[in-house]
């Protein structure tokens, strides 16, 4: 089946990525990565300090390397930056006091909007439906046909 | 003499649109065909004269007339030729001209497409289109002029922004503006349907190709945007979830939403003021975008601001959110749901479900996107909102679009029985559950990957039991595999146009997933013949180079790369122009179906005795642009005209 | 339920965004408000272009004005050093002492500079960014005011103009307690 041949393709293909995948980059600069993934790149726009090519992030990144090194936690590294150019700095919002909205309102909106389609979908499928009723002359198989016709359609 | 009939040329384009515009609307509201012709001739008008602007420019561009401020900005003497053509929309003045000038050219073609077949609309679908031309045509004349002049005259020009010296230049503005502009198409019908009150089905069928073409259009220009991002940014990651990246991914999300809500409108004719008011909003993103990224009001790494266009902007969407929403509301009672649905268990219910999504994940980029200006305005801090938020809160709304994607054509109309959804997806279903486990197996240990992943599978299976199925019943009537196949595509090419283009969405998801899940990166500095290790390969730093450009000094560093065999020497470079204050990364990589070998340049002793570099194994990214061109295909036959040959 | 008036709540939803985004215009993305002002200055030391250390903590008791500039920062840093030399030589004697740290910048570009200008006050380059981090500096030109106590009092974010440090170091000069 062709479905099945193409998940053992993509099986294959997956299992040659992932054996590359288990020799992971040392320990300290995962680390550094994390801390720098939080962090703005400040000459950039929108780009994390690990991101960034720019000369003022390999030097952030260095700061973050040596600050993790000399034994901070990445709590504490985060907090350093933090205390130095504000909240402007991190690159997702604190999810306490105000910056929660922006977390809080989208998972709202979505929710408040299946909600409602829940609710339009009820309210339509109770009302009668516009079409005229199959008459009386239609017997069972015919019906049966035709809803497997119908259901081919596209 | 070059800028002054430009800037005639424009002028007089404004007038004539203004001119089509308002005789349009009057000929059709008093019966007077005359007018309307009169309008048709203008928008003729208006595209000649927008083509002569255009090539004007370009004109300036390749003999460098500098006596033009626009062209002594963007390009100086040692500028390649073909750079100087893209050049041309590579800031504010020129991609204005663009942007107008695709305008006019969809305003030709809707007339071509339209004036016979559309009465009662065409008219005031006219005149929506040529009110949106004569504002750019404002902007042009009025706010940024392209054919400024410059005095005295420069010796030699600024030269273009480095890293628009790239291919991709060439397309993804193009592809971008052109879904943008087409999104104006379906915007003026839905407004026409609104103003003559005809605001029955007619509309959205004629519609229904304009906004597949500006749909595929759009997702090029998203797709080689990212491919763009990837190998000329030099960070290695192809979305960064910056401000205008958001601007063209809203519409899009809209977009995509309507193409299904569409669908429910023609057979159920229900959703009418749903999807005139997707229409309206999604044009209204798009006019968003633009202000976003012309006002400088959320800083971006795209954004061209200039004075103060961004009050013209923002002008034109408020005129035109209250015109189209005034609209709207005015004919509220033609729009109320007469119909009614089968059951809750349908392809409808899919569909609705499938919008609701779509529309929230719009929401949730546009929120993020405005939050920093609210956090300021509230309480005058500053904040920022990056890829992390947007990550974090997407992700499970693209999954469930994902299993969507897969329940959706499957699924019946009306009303699926439990029957038939049995038998539709017991086996996708099961072939995704025990997908799993070999995933698991192989590495994927984050439940959102791992979820994802299922899907893929899920999904894929779904496209294929319908396929091989309906392949099936056409061998059961007497037909070959392959005819039968062939025929398939080309007579219900609709469908199975939209089946292509979900496998290509399910590819880019694949390589989306793939490369945040998988990835990995290191950075350090390593002395001449010292060499780095990362996921079986080894870099090895081996010198220094300099060299002179036509318009860069470039320093390359020269990495040896091998991952048991040798792959290759990697060069990475950076680039030094003299206009700009920092230089800008080269990046050197070697793509793969598996993973790309991704090196960046960083710092370096000036004697070539060490260098800093960025090592990145990035996973399955290279799926990403190969699911853009199964989109293409899928797109591409989505629109071919209806095959109506019996079966 | 009244249909009439809720359908018109549409056209008008929109105003709140428009008014947001307006707002907009009054705002500058790219200025950022220090937290920094108010708090004691962060040390540090580096070595000038004339080979001589400079260390901050060994200028308690002087109005400090430091100044994070780059050679290639035009025409903001190109602007403000003729007033930065000219300020330093009116109150070098009244206990004020510039210091200028140049970032991400290449040595003999800096030196240029400095020599282009006949900058008489300390410069040293901050070849590790340390210092700018330190400061929370994201961009240059940027100017700090430090009092005699050490704490910084005022940023000024881009040209210094010979109004701008006038006012600052004045006030900080008068300030003679400790």
């Amino acid at each position: 089946m062709s479905a099945r041949r193409g998940a053992l393709g993509l099986a294959l293909l997956l299992a040659a990525a992932a054996t590359a995948a288990a020799q992971a980059p040392r320990a300290g600069e995962q680390q550094v990565h994390e801390v720098a993934t939080q962090l703005r790149c400040v000459v950039c726009q929108n780009l994390s300090v690990a991101d960034s090519p720019s000369e003022m992030a390999g030097q952030m990144r260095a700061i973050v390397r040596e600050r993790l090194e000399a034994g901070q936690t990445p709590e504490q590294v985060v907090r350093y930056f933090v205390d130095r150019y504000g909240e402007w700095i991190l690159l997702s919002p604190p999810r306490h006091g105000f910056t929660l909205l922006v977390w809080v309102v989208p998972a709202v909106a979505a929710l408040a909007g299946l909600a409602l389609a829940g609710l339009l979908l009820v309210r339509w499928t109770r009302r009668p439906s516009g079409a005229p009723a199959a008459g009386a002359g239609v017997d069972a198989a015919m019906r049966e046909r035709i809803r497997r016709e119908v259901e081919r359609e596209p | 003499m070059i800028p002054e009939i430009g800037g005639a040329a424009a002028m007089v384009a404004l007038a004539l649109a203004v001119w089509g515009a308002v005789a349009a609307a009057v000929g059709t509201r008093t019966g007077r065909p005359a007018l309307v012709l009169s309008a048709q001739h203008a928008a003729l008008g208006v595209f000649v004269l927008v083509t002569a602007c255009f090539a004007l420019l370009t004109y300036a561009f390749l003999t460098f007339d500098f006596s033009l401020r626009y062209v002594a900005i963007n390009t100086n003497l040692g500028t390649p030729f073909y750079y100087r053509i893209t050049a041309v929309w590579g800031a504010l003045e020129g991609s204005i001209i663009l942007w107008a000038w695709m305008l006019s050219l969809y305003t030709l073609i809707v007339i071509l497409r339209h004036r016979e077949s559309a009465q009662e609309l065409y008219p005031w679908v006219l005149t929506v289109m040529l009110a949106v031309m004569a504002f750019f045509l404002l902007v042009i004349t009025v706010a940024a002029p392209p054919f400024e002049r410059l005095a005295p005259v420069p010796a030699d020009g600024r030269g273009l922004n480095p890293l628009l010296e790239d291919t991709g230049m060439i397309t993804h503005p193009v592809a971008l503006y052109l879904g943008f502009t087409g999104l104006t198409v379906p915007f003026a019908f839905a407004l026409a349907a609104l103003i003559s009150g005809r605001v029955g089905d007619a509309w959205i069928t004629m519609t229904r190709r304009w906004t597949i073409i500006a749909w595929y259009f759009l997702s090029l220009g998203l797709l080689i945007g990212g491919w763009w991002s990837y190998h000329v940014l030099g960070w290695g990651g192809y979305w960064a979830w910056d401000p205008v990246e958001n601007a063209a991914f809203m519409p899009w999300l809209t977009a995509t939403a309507l193409l299904h809500s569409v669908m429910i409108q023609e057979r159920r004719r229900m959703l009418k003021l749903w999807n005139l008011s997707l229409v309206i909003l999604t044009f209204g993103l798009t006019l968003f975008g633009t202000f976003l990224t012309r006002s400088g009001v959320i800083a971006s790494v795209h954004a061209f601001t200039q004075g103060s266009i961004g009050v013209f902007f923002l002008s034109f969407l408020a005129l035109v959110l209250f015109t189209a929403l005034g609209l709207l509301a005015w004919r509220w009672d033609a729009l109320r749901a007469q119909g009614a649905l089968d059951s809750i268990l349908s392809r409808e219910s899919a569909f609705l479900l499938n919008n609701v999504l779509l529309v929230a994940a719009a929401f949730t980029v546009f929120f993020g996107t405005v939050f920093p200006l609210l956090s300021e305005a509230v309480r005058g801090v500053k904040v920022s909102v990056g890829a992390p938020f947007f990550n974090q809160v997407n992700v499970p709304l693209f999954l469930a679009l994902m299993f969507l994607m897969g329940v959706g054509p499957l699924i019946a109309w009306r009303r699926a029985s439990l029957d038939s959804l049995r038998r539709n997806f017991v086996w996708p279903v099961a072939l995704g559950a025990l997908s799993a486990a070999p995933f698991f197996a192989l590495g994927v240990r984050g439940a959102v990957a791992l979820l994802a992943f299922v899907l893929t599978v899920f999904v894929a299976a779904t496209i294929s039991v319908d396929f091989v199925r309906a392949t099936r019943a056409r061998k059961r009537m007497g037909e070959r595999v392959l005819p039968a196949m062939g025929g398939l595509l080309l007579r219900h090419n609709r469908r199975y146009g939209g089946f292509v283009v979900h496998l290509g969405i399910l590819i880019v998801a694949l390589g989306v997933t793939g490369s945040q899940a998988w990835s990995v990166q290191t950075e350090t500095t390593l002395r001449r013949g010292e060499a780095v290790e990362l996921a079986g390969y080894r870099v090895r730093f081996e010198g220094l180079s300099a060299s002179e450009e036509s318009n860069h000094f470039k320093v390359t560093g020269a990495f040896t790369v091998s991952n048991g065999r040798a792959v290759g020497v990697l060069q990475p470079a950076k680039k030094f122009y003299p206009q700009e204050t920092s230089p800008i990364a080269g990046v050197d990589y070697r793509l793969g179906l598996r993973e790309d070998v991704y090196l960046v340049l960083g710092d370096f002793a000036q004697d070539g005795s060490q260098a800093t570099v960025k090592l990145q194994v990035n996973r399955l990214v290279s799926w990403i642009w190969i699911g853009g061109a199964v989109l293409t295909l899928g797109a591409m036959l989505a629109i071919l005209p209806e095959r109506k040959k019996p079966a | 339920m009244t249909r009439r008036p809720v359908r018109w709540l549409l056209p008008l939803s929109v105003v709140p965004l428009l008014a947001l985004l307006a707002y907009g215009f009054r705002v500058n993305p790219h200025e950022i408000p220090s937290p920094l002002v108010g708090r004691p200055a962060p040390g540090f030391a580096l070595q000038t272009f004339e080979g001589a250390p400079f260390a901050l903590e060994a200028q308690r008791g002087k109005v400090v004005v430091l100044n994070f500039w780059a050679s290639w920062c035009r025409p903001a840093c190109y602007e403000e050093a003729p007033v930065l030399e000219r300020q330093w030589r009116t109150y070098r004697e009244r206990g004020l002492v510039v210091i200028g740290v140049d970032i991400q910048d290449r040595d003999e570009a800096a030196r240029t500079f400095v020599r282009e200008f006949g900058l008489s006050f300390p410069n040293g380059r901050d070849t590790a960014g340390k210092v700018s981090v330190d400061y929370g500096v994201y961009g240059v030109p940027e100017t700090f005011f430090i009092d005699r106590q050490g704490r910084i009092r005022a940023k000024h974010v881009g040209a210094v103009t010979d109004e701008a440090f006038r006012t600052n170091v004045e006030k900080l000069l008068a300030d003679t307690t400790g």
